[in-house]
């Protein structure tokens, strides 16, 4: 995925179903406003964007990422963190980490920035109808599943389970504590959280979210696995994965490389044959199953 | 903790994922070693330096394995909930946990007598030999997840 996060880069077009505002010009960024600025964690902040121009952004799939400039000073990709059932507020979450996630998180309501996208393949909402559905998160890796988990439960009646395994470093580390809670609340909706490291008073499950993986509720059979986070940590929910039976061809995962266009032409994020922003950042395991073990590409 | 009698605990062993598809034999065997144990929310379940009496099959409720460090006090190391394995001191000299265990909620487990069950091994291969095979599994989590977690694959 574009992580929400981490990797800073630059940008444009070539969306799943939607963004066709942005396609005739893929990289020319469109100036959007920040309305809010919401603090996650300690590190990640969400910006809720609107078109500076009034406009509705472009629609976009769940998985897909934008391309945010901070004007001055940089461009990185981030995928949308917000409910596409509400696409006229567009949503990124993301970790300060680098020159221009820090930069950005400096900006408050009013400030402007540029958006380009929404580009990339996306989760695979379709192909899980009348199957369970299971995301797995790792740290700031549940962002981008957030926008399926909000599609999956505006059409609940489509899909049989829906399980989310969430990991993440600590307790203070745990982003959309609200919808976690909410969600988990819901009598159909399954939740587990995991941390490496309690702290506080925290009385939940200590462990890596992979385990949760062996112990979830859940067919393998029929079942559409969804996982994003920390490259290390998807390979092993793989295997758990597998190890319980379910085909690789209904795990998903999303990639993350530094991306510059977005658009397949620069060449930044090749991964192998494919370009991650274009032919990812969500791929089908057995596609990607060749390259996740080898070291340099 | 209150242990109960062992009768019934048979359906019981055959229903804990741990000990799925052990003959009915294995498990007449292991139910000798069995009684269920009750645990209320903070009981300790095991203290570190303690004799390892037990192997606790987790039947309800959660576990804390904790190690007491001075200056941060109890540290979570990992919760072992419903269907896992806590503790295998017992299999090993010198007998003593090297973790605190305690009840993160109401918990009951099928504590199973450690010195029994090393009998019984010794006194059937194949039932001690499979066990083994088991046990080395639930390390082999372990020792993966413990790595894993000291990667800190979420740091930036």
């Amino acid at each position: 995925m574009p992580r929400n996060a981490t990797k800073p880069e630059v940008s444009s077009p070539a969306s799943a179903d939607g963004g066709a505002a942005s396609m005739a010009e893929p990289m020319l960024p469109a100036p959007y406003r920040i309305q809010r600025q919401r603090r996650e964690a300690h590190d990640t902040f969400t910006l809720d964007l609107a078109a500076a121009d009034g406009g509705r952004p472009p629609r976009f799939a769940p998985g897909q990422f934008n391309m945010l400039y901070l004007f001055g000073v940089g461009e990185v990709a981030i995928s949308i963190s917000g409910n596409p059932g509400t696409p006229e507020t567009l949503q990124h979450t993301t970790r300060a980490v680098g020159s221009v996630t820090k930069a950005m998180e400096k900006l408050r309501a009013g400030d402007v920035i540029g958006v380009r996208g929404p580009f990339g393949t996306h989760w695979p909402t379709d192909h899980a109808r009348g199957k369970d559905v299971v995301f797995v998160a790792g740290g700031i890796g549940l962002a981008p599943l957030r926008p399926a988990m909000y599609e999956i439960l505006r059409n609940r009646a489509h899909y049989n389970k829906a399980v989310l395994l969430y990991g993440t470093r600590t307790p203070s580390d745990i982003l959309f504590k609200r919808e976690l809670k909410q969600w988990g609340g819901n009598f159909d909706v399954d939740v587990y959280v995991t941390v490496d490291r309690a702290t506080g008073t925290w009385r939940g499950n200590v462990g890596v979210v992979t385990q949760l993986i062996r112990r979830s509720p859940f067919d393998p059979g029929n079942c559409v696995a969804m996982i994003c986070g920390p490259e290390v940590m998807m390979k092993y929910a793989v295997d758990e994965f597998r190890r319980r039976g379910v085909d690789s061809q209904d795990i998903f995962l999303s990639m993350e490389r530094n991306m510059k266009c977005a658009i397949g032409f620069c060449g930044h994020c090749q991964w192998g044959p494919n370009f991650v922003c274009k032919d990812g950042p969500v791929f089908r395991h057995t596609d990607i199953e060749h390259l996740l073990n080898v070291w340099e590409i | 903790m209150t242990p109960t009698g062992n009768e019934a605990m048979e359906p019981m062993l055959e229903q804990h994922p741990f000990l799925r598809g052990l003959s009915k034999e294995q498990l007449s065997a292991l139910a000798q070693c069995a009684a269920l144990s009750s645990y209320d929310m903070d009981d300790y379940v095991m203290r570190a330096g303690q004799p390892a009496n037990h192997c606790h099959l987790i039947h309800k409720g959660q576990v804390a394995v904790t190690v007491h460090e001075p200056r941060r006090g109890h540290v979570v190391v990992q919760t072992v909930g419903e269907g896992g394995v806590l503790g295998w001191s017992w299999l090993v000299p010198p007998y003593r946990w090297c973790f605190d265990g305690h009840a993160l909620q109401a918990t009951e487990t099928i504590a199973l007598d450690g010195e029994k069950l090393r009998a019984a091994f010794d006194a059937d291969c194949c039932l001690g030999y499979e066990m083994l095979k088991r046990f080395t599994q639930v390390f082999g989590e372990r020792l993966h997840a413990a790595r894993f977690q000291l990667l800190d694959v979420y740091k930036n």
